[in-house]
């Protein structure tokens, strides 16, 4: 390979294994971090980006392997440890305080002191200064960090760790949350970063951004290196390549339900957009059928889903159901129109994890279960034996906190929550993530069910081999447009349908 | 969303403008709009005689001195309930322990009680995660027992003259000593909220616990040495309270909590944490000491004057909602 690592680079990782348990997560992965270079860090979810980028943080100490800074071994076991050895961490959010001033926030916990010791924070304000006119950032360190913008938010914390005289900065999709013009202010300060030598890795999803911004590239899969070289010498094709494999598609594969193209349209959006990134985005849904949602993170589909569920209103375009135009003010308004919004983050948004499966699963509709004004106990427990069977729900005991569940069941549990509301439109946003393959085949079986019931589906999900197998159509998003319209039987490869959602393909 | 991130650094006097929400500054205003009502209406009634004013710096001291210490516990998104309690616990083991052992053995029974009843607090709330609200709402009962039991409910005359002389009674020259209390109370707190680096963890603390973590700060000491810090300022209220009227009562300083805590409050400290306004502080309790010398002047009795103040307390707790 024409590689010209030199002798010394910033960061070597040799054979790094990390193991959590039995399972080993990553197997021996060798990676040189170059002083002055961005070197991206790609792969699919659960490749081992994060865990070793975790690893040099100190957030995880190595089961065995070794790391050196500029040629010297270093034992990095805390992030106290990594921060000595100038490894600075760029966070999506959390780690700064907002009731602070952009300054004090720099400096916190190591605020300059003035006469008798106390802080002066002055000086703290005029070093930040300094700092940003060198990175040629405009931002005034004297304001709350809560009055600025969340694009600024990124630039306090990149200074945060310039200021303890990082060397190597670590950044994890840091455009994810960025408008267009803000990723080029991004770019810039990478640029200016660069000519000061620091080193930045840059893990991103986005071929476009990779090849215009990275000098090397690092591909993991399964927790080893498939691909490591200069960005220059491929293309978009290769390095998607090595991100997906070759795949054994025994279990997830696309079934034709034999779709009745007159079926009467269920959900119809026409040139949507909202206050948050949508634009414009135009899709029609057929009973019986389901539409894949594709896109890169960042691409508006959660946002989309938000509006059709009612959580956000819609500044333009209009929104039918069953051919009537409708404005919904609130969740419960789409939901008496039938539509129901199975959200993404299930702990968070979709159970009362404490709550006991029972009462998860009867939540929606408990005017079904009462005797006059009085729940029943015994529809109760019908109702709970009939969702759990018919859902497959793998639970020792209905009774039992939801959160005893492993990951894949309590999904179960959510998604037969909202199927047995019999919405006519079931908006599902990343459903299985973090679901096993079993338990993954088995909720696409139910949402074919649901939809081959003369019902309408709208399936978001960032894993393409699963929205190939479920999804008759598929939309893709780009930067808040609807972009592309894809018949299923159109798409030949998870390849071509990545390279479009990339926007490289014509 | 739009940001006020400036090429500039803007002048003194226009920041000063773009930073004033009038969440944070309104005690300010109501003060001077309480004041200058009073002075309208009650002017004749004395309120505006130099012995009214210094009788009402008089009064607030221990609220003032009592909520310096309360900030900081709320900018940590704790509560500290007990304080009333406390104050009044305090007070009766200060005289008892200075009829039986003297002067300084007295003071230092009095700041010991407040001091472990602040520790307890804090080691609940700190490590064991208990909700604040839950340890010091049981601490408030349980301390107003304590003093109860222990003096079997009868006053404490205290007749050390030294005693009233330094903790309340005493004037220097023509200035209380409990405006000397005051001044040094909120000084204190000023420099240790604004200029000092664990003030800066208090704010940190509660203004996003996951990143003062991140920082590498010990956010479970922050809030253990808060609690423990409001329970010792507790207990100089109470011995402010036992020196300014010359005996231990339990009932001293009981339903001081919610005065306290709505000082705070009005004097812009966030509920939610990661705020912390001393000086605003100041003026939220000597808002509510103007109040209620005000009612007394006017002539309402003890029921309405509990009746306007439940009404400020909640009046101030809905303008601390989050934006």
């Amino acid at each position: 390979m024409a590689d010209t690592i030199p002798v010394v680079p910033a960061v070597r990782m040799r054979q790094i294994v990390k193991n959590f348990g039995s399972v080993e997560v990553l197997k021996s992965v060798d990676m040189d971090i170059v002083a002055g270079e961005v070197h991206a860090l790609a792969g699919e979810n659960g490749a081992g980006k994060s865990t070793l980028m975790k690893v040099l943080q100190g957030v995880h100490p190595i089961t065995s392997g070794t790391i050196e800074i500029d040629g010297e071994p270093v034992d990095i076991r805390s992030t106290a440890d990594a921060e000595r050895a100038g490894i600075g961490m760029v966070f999506q959010e959390f780690s700064l305080i907002p009731t602070m001033t952009v300054a004090q926030n720099i400096f916190l916990n190591r605020e300059p002191r003035g006469a008798g010791g106390l802080i002066d924070d002055g000086a703290a304000e005029r070093a930040a200064k300094e700092l940003f006119d060198e990175l040629d950032v405009r931002i005034d360190p004297g304001a709350r960090v809560e009055e600025l913008g969340t694009a600024y938010w990124q630039l306090v914390e990149i200074a945060k760790a310039l200021a303890k005289n990082a060397r190597v900065l670590v950044m994890d999709e840091p455009t994810a949350s960025l408008a267009k013009h803000e990723v080029e202010n991004l770019f810039e300060l990478i640029h200016t970063l660069k000519s000061r030598g620091i080193a930045i890795v840059y893990i991103s999803h986005r071929m476009d951004e990779i090849r215009r911004v990275a000098d090397r590239i690092t591909v993991l899969r399964d927790g080893g290196v498939v691909l490591a070289s200069p960005v220059a010498e491929l293309t978009a094709a290769e390095i998607i390549e090595a991100i997906i494999g070759r795949r054994l598609a025994s279990e997830l594969v696309y079934r034709d339900r034999g779709l009745d193209p007159e079926a009467p349209v269920l959900l119809e959006a026409e040139e949507i957009a909202s206050t948050s990134v949508l634009e414009s985005v135009s899709l029609a849904i057929r009973a019986g059928e389901i539409v894949g949602l594709a896109g890169l993170m960042g691409s508006g589909r959660t946002e989309f889903a938000r509006v059709v569920a009612g959580l956000d209103r819609p500044t333009r375009g209009t929104l039918s159901v069953e051919g009537r135009p409708v404005r919904f003010n609130g969740p419960l308004a789409a939901q008496a129109a039938g539509v129901a919004l199975i959200p993404e983050d299930r702990r968070e948004q979709g159970l009362v994890l404490e709550h006991s499966v029972s009462d998860n699963l009867t939540l929606p509709v408990l005017d079904r279960v009462k005797t006059g004004p009085l729940l029943s106990p015994r529809k109760l427990r019908e109702l709970t034996g009939e969702l759990v069977s018919r859902f497959a729900v793998k639970v020792a005991d209905p009774y039992a906190p939801v959160n005893r569940l492993s990951g894949g069941n309590q999904q179960k549990v959510v998604v037969a929550k909202w199927v047995n509301t019999d919405p006519r439109i079931l908006l599902m946003d990343e459903p299985t993530a973090g679901v096993d393959i079993g338990t993954k085949t088995e909720i696409l079986d139910i949402v074919r069910d649901f939809a081959s019931r003369g019902n309408a589906v709208l399936f978001i999900s960032s894993e393409l081999p699963e929205l190939l197998a479920v999804a008759d159509r598929i939309v893709v998003l780009r930067e808040g447009r609807s972009f592309r319209d894809l018949v299923r039987a159109d798409i030949k490869s998870e390849e071509q349908l990545q390279l479009i959602i990339q926007g490289e393909a014509a | 969303m739009s940001s006020p991130a400036t090429a500039t650094r803007p002048s003194l006097v226009s920041r000063a403008l773009a930073h004033l929400d009038w969440r944070s500054n309104i005690i300010y205003i109501a003060f001077v709009v309480v004041f200058v009502l009073f002075a309208i209406f009650l002017g004749n009634d004395g309120f505006l005689s130099p012995n009214n004013m210094l009788n009402i710096v008089r009064q607030t001291a221990t609220i003032s001195i009592m909520a310096v210490a309360m900030t900081f516990v709320i900018a940590t998104a704790e509560i500290d309930l007990s304080v009333g309690s406390v104050a009044g616990l305090a007070s009766v083991v200060t005289a008892m322990a200075t009829a039986q052992f003297g002067l300084v053995p007295g003071i230092l029974a009095g700041l010991l009680a407040g001091a472990v009843i602040g520790a307890v607090n804090g080691g609940l709330v700190a490590l064991l995660k208990i909700p604040s609200f839950l340890v010091t709402l049981g601490m408030l009962g349980l301390a107003a027992g304590v003093s109860q039991w222990i003096t079997a409910s009868a006053p404490q005359p205290i007749s050390d003259r030294l005693y009233v002389l330094i903790f309340g009674g005493g004037d220097f020259g023509p200035v209380p000593g409990l405006l000397v209390w005051t001044v040094v109370a909120v000084a204190v707190g000023w420099l240790v909220m604004n200029r000092t680096g664990y003030g800066r963890r208090v704010l940190a603390t509660g203004g996003n616990p996951t990143a003062a973590a991140y920082t590498g700060i010990n956010t479970a000491r922050i809030k253990f040495t808060v609690l423990l810090t409001s329970g010792v300022a507790a207990a100089l209220a109470g011995m402010l309270y036992a020196g300014r009227l010359e005996s231990g009562r339990f009932q001293w300083g009981q339903g001081d909590e919610l005065t306290v805590i709505a000082a705070v409050i009005l004097g812009g400290t966030s509920l939610f944490g990661g705020r912390g306004a001393i000086i605003g502080t100041l003026f939220g309790s000597l808002f509510m000491g103007l109040v209620n010398n005000g009612l007394i002047l006017a002539g309402l009795d003890v029921a309405q004057q509990q009746v306007v103040r439940g009404a400020i307390i909640i009046a101030a707790v809905a303008l601390s909602r989050k934006k």
